[in-house]
């Protein structure tokens, strides 16, 4: 069931929200078991907000209400435990929703519970989260990816129509390309901050996960425009995204950057993203190549900005004031140094103390100029060729990731293996443009595989266009996986 | 050899905005614990700084009145360090783009102290030790309360050089009316750095930091303090170590820090958080338009508008609250000749004494409004009390609180003037000091003023010095 289907039954009062969240419900009863998607659910809670939602007005022309949305575990909703999927939030229950969430709320949808991920973002395959691993539902033996694995898995395997993921470098594109849905990485500055949890602030962004564009849009669209709490949210006119679903690209420009095919791409995703281009030249579309030349410089200049960063948004986890304390040995007085350190040994997983003790490291005194410093000049020179490229092209194809879904355990144990599987997605992430994730065929074995879309800044439309009218022209997206 | 004194001060300026820097909390002293907090200034998960354009305005306000030239970006940027006073494990700063630079003062000698810079970042919280050492508590109220750190070039020579900076520093912050500058309250706060160079190289010495410093008091008397260490450190050949020191203002003296408590690399780097942002010419000369007049140039007035000596027009314009206090006293009278002179007189004289010995920081806490100065002035004008007991009367107004009229009422302190009284008395005075007299008589003129003084002595005070004079020579035959 999408957004939009959900929202005609409702409109020709063919089913109720109450009725829908039962639906769902049994629809989780026998999937989760098998994924474990969920941070936190509260069947009784869920139900609650769909009666509410009932007594009171009807649908209206809002796209979203009575759609259960799920919400990655670091946005913040108020009174629901949000805890980034990591120990040392234990507990912790914001007295306020993020602006996204408010926005979901206002709009009707249900807040369907808190998605597993990463612990605060770290990591690429949903498997570094104090819950335990989500898994892929086209294949338990496969991670869904990550950050945001818990929000893809769902949306997958029909637990919910949409959720909210998180990107850093990927982390909703990812997952997306691993479990055969949709995903956006707004422009940086689309989508408030406020309350989404920090990893790396000037990277972070807001990303909705749905099953067709259209409903990416719609759920884009209830989410996205400035917000004054948010000082780097953008206050740019935004248009009606739904007006951009036109089914053919005649005259739309479409870069192919030859570095994103080049060694490390498995063959099966280079001959799926070749047959996907030929079938958008089909619609009308001018494909030619194009050249992003520092894309290989933006896996390391990432892990050097966003762990820098992430040292620094993570500090307020230090056991003072929320979260989880260590208690002091033999009921004794600990002091101030030792509360600091044992909370937080404690409370991070080894992921987070890996790009914690990175971004302290670039940071330092003696070493700020040789990788802080110099990273910050590589990304300008990352976001320049992006800049240059679309004087040429409206948007760029790319495989969203070099490889399908991979085995659980397969990289967790090799951080640098990990962390190339976003080789894709981190430039887009450094250069803040968008870019969408969507479903453009299958690999022998039947895991899915993503197609990206890049577009310049405050361009989401020319993405959801040329997604829609490749999805319509497909039926990737009408797959579905079995329990 | 002593070395030569090179000092250089950071002054902390909380600013007095309604509002906090990053978010809508109250900024108001003295509430209860924990009562003026948001998700913001707690450092909640997921919460976001904005910049209070008030705080930015004040910043290039006071920037433009020590001589700043304004940088043309705000750029803000993190210092990092973990203390339970500090919610987000980082302050929220400026660093190599403050956001004036390259400013001074003159002292009253002509020296002139460079401001190497002045920039904005969030006060933290506070904490409170439980006396049994049971427990430390967070109050969490001061965080993120706006502050403009002041930061001097090593310009200062001597401890004396130190104070008048500061005074003259206060002076100009009192006048562009940002904060209370209230040291007690900690809304102005000080730390000293200080070394020992030699003539050739004034700026050879290892540099000591010394915090804790709560009044300006505890400012001289701790760099004298340490002045002395080092000199001593350095005639006993001992290396002196770069460090922080804390001033015990108990003891007297200076503690240096273990050094994990402030070896801090505070790993700076731009808050991605807050977005950069230009300052336009336009702006600057917006805030630049709408200074008030300045000490120096209030003084310039003063001397030349009331006919003051430049000494005394600075003295009165040092302070806000003192110049506004002397102009109220004009407003009462006329605005030149004896009384603004009088009126300076006493304000620089007993008024500034009692002040210092009570320890006061301004001229309104002494109890003695302008309209009692001016009333007193003009009892001495009228001729109804005399110079000499117009002082007791000024302190039975501190000691009372009651004006100068009530308190000559009250006491029945009236200058005498009455010259059957003044003539018996004097006819004793000369009666028992012949040889003046004679001396007088025979052309000496210095001793009618011992004479005056004898008489003066005898009548308890009261005689009007004038009456007296005039009785004196009728009754030694030479009119004045």
């Amino acid at each position: 069931m999408t957004i939009l289907e959900l929202q005609s039954l409702y409109r020709q009062g063919k089913t109720t929200p109450s009725k829908e969240a039962e639906n769902f419900l049994r629809r989780i009863e026998s999937w989760e078991p098998q994924l474990h998607a969920f941070a936190w659910f509260d069947p009784e809670a869920f139900k609650r907000q769909a009666r509410a939602l009932e007594q009171g007005s009807g649908p209206g022309d809002s796209p979203l209400w009575g759609v259960p949305v799920l919400i990655k575990d670091n946005i913040c909703v108020e009174g629901v435990p949000t805890t980034c999927a990591s120990k040392i939030l234990a507990g912790f229950r914001p007295p306020y929703n993020a602006t996204a969430v408010e926005r979901l709320k206002k709009a009707g949808a249900l807040v369907l519970g808190m998605a597993n991920m990463d612990e605060f973002a770290f990591g690429s395959s949903c498997e570094h989260s104090c819950y335990g691993p989500t898994r892929n539902p086209w294949d338990r033996q496969r991670v869904p990816g990550g950050s945001s694995g818990g929000s893809a898995a769902a949306v997958a395997a029909g637990m919910t129509p949409a959720a909210l993921g998180s990107e850093t470098g990927g982390s909703v594109r990812q997952p997306a390309s691993f479990c055969g849905v949709v995903g956006l990485k707004p422009t940086y500055g689309r989508i408030s901050r406020y309350g989404l949890i920090a990893f790396a602030s000037s990277l972070d962004q807001i990303g909705p996960v749905t099953r067709t564009v259209a409903d990416n849009a719609a759920l884009f669209q209830a989410i996205a425009g400035f917000d004054p709490r948010d000082s780097t949210s953008a206050n740019v006119p935004m248009p009606d995204f739904s007006k951009a679903l036109q089914p053919a690209l005649k005259g739309t420009r479409l870069g192919v950057p030859r570095e994103y095919f080049g060694e490390g791409v498995d063959p099966e995703v280079k001959a799926a993203l070749e047959k996907a281009i030929e079938e958008l030249k089909r619609l009308g579309a001018a494909v030619s190549e194009v050249s992003l030349p520092h894309t290989d410089y933006a896996v390391p200049t990432y892990y050097i900005v966003a762990t820098a960063e992430a040292s620094s948004n993570l500090a307020r986890f230090d056991g003072v004031r929320f979260g989880h304390r260590a208690k002091s040995t033999a009921g004794g007085v600990f002091s101030l140094q030792e509360m600091f350190t044992r909370s937080r040994e404690e409370g991070f997983g080894a992921e987070a103390k890996r790009r914690i003790t990175l971004g302290t490291f670039v940071l330092s005194s003696g070493y700020y100029d040789a990788y802080y410093a110099r990273a910050l000049k590589v990304r300008t020179l990352i976001k320049q060729d992006f800049d240059r490229v679309f004087e040429k092209v409206d948007g760029l194809v790319t495989p969203t990731a070099p490889t399908a879904a991979f085995r659980l355990g397969e990289k967790v144990e090799d951080p640098l293996t990990m962390y190339l599987s976003d080789i894709f997605t981190i430039p887009v992430n450094l250069a803040g443009v968008p870019g969408l994730s969507l479903p453009c065929g299958f690999t022998k074995a039947g895991l899915p595989v993503g197609m990206q879309l890049i577009a310049k800044p405050f361009s989401e439309e020319t993405l959801f266009r040329i997604g829609h009218a490749y999805e319509q022209a497909t039926e990737w997206h009408r797959k579905e996986p079995t329990l | 050899m002593s070395g030569v004194t090179v000092i250089g001060l950071e002054v902390h300026l909380q600013l007095n905005t309604a509002s906090k820097i990053f978010c809508g909390c109250s900024t108001r002293f003295g509430a209860s614990p924990n009562s003026q907090v948001c998700p913001v200034c707690l450092g909640l998960p997921g919460v976001l700084p904005v910049l209070n354009r008030q705080v930015f305005l004040h910043g290039i306000r006071v920037a433009l009145g020590l001589g700043c030239r304004i940088q043309s970006r705000v750029v803000f940027h993190r210092k990092n360090y973990f203390y339970p006073d500090l919610p987000k494990g980082y302050q929220i700063s400026q660093y190599d783009l403050p956001l004036g630079m390259h400013g001074g003062l003159e002292l009253a000698g002509g020296k002139k102290i460079r401001i190497l810079r002045v920039h904005m970042e969030e006060d933290a919280g506070k904490l409170i030790h439980k006396p049994d050492g049971g427990a430390s508590l967070v109050d969490l109220n001061r965080a993120g309360v706006p502050l403009l750190e002041i930061v001097s070039e090593p310009d200062l020579e001597s401890v004396e050089q130190a104070y008048e900076y500061l005074k003259t520093l206060k002076g100009i912050l009192e006048y562009l009316d940002v904060s209370d500058c209230d040291m007690e309250k900690g809304s102005l706060r000080c730390d000293a750095n200080i070394s020992l160079g030699t003539e050739s190289d004034r700026l050879s010495g290892t540099k000591v930091e010394i915090k804790n410093l709560n009044s300006f008091r505890a400012v001289a008397r701790a760099l004298a303090y340490e002045i002395e260490r080092q000199g001593k450190m350095r005639a006993e050949g001992e290396k002196i170590q770069q460090e922080t020191r804390l001033w015990d203002d108990a003891k007297g003296i200076t503690v240096g820090m273990r050094s994990k408590e402030y070896a801090h690399d505070y790993r700076y780097f731009p808050e991605p958080d807050l977005v950069p942002f230009s300052v336009s010419a336009e702006q600057v000369e917006e805030v630049r338009g709408a200074l008030p007049e300045l000490p120096r140039a209030r003084a310039h007035r003063f001397a030349q508008g009331y006919g003051l000596p430049a000494a005394d027009a600075a003295g009165l314009t040092a302070s806000r609250a003192t110049a506004d206090y002397y102009e109220a006293c004009l407003r009462k009278k006329s605005v030149s000749g004896p009384f603004a002179k009088s009126a300076a007189n006493w304000m620089l004289g007993d008024l500034a004494r009692e002040m210092n010995d009570r320890h006061l920081d301004g001229i309104n806490e002494l109890g003695f409004p302008p309209e009692h100065l001016v009333n007193l002035i003009e009892l001495i004008d009228s001729g109804k009390i005399s110079g000499k007991m117009a002082k007791d009367v000024f302190m039975e107004c501190l000691a009372s609180k009651q004006s100068p009229s009530e308190v000559v009422k009250v006491k029945g302190w009236v200058q005498v003037t009455d010259r059957a009284a003044i003539l018996a008395a004097a006819e004793e005075v000369v009666r028992e000091h012949p040889q003046p007299a004679q001396d007088f008589r025979g052309g000496k003129d210095q001793a009618l003023m011992f004479l005056v003084g004898q008489l003066m002595r005898r009548m308890k005070g009261a005689a009007s010095p004038a009456v007296s004079q005039e009785v004196l020579r009728e009754l030694l035959g030479k009119k004045g």
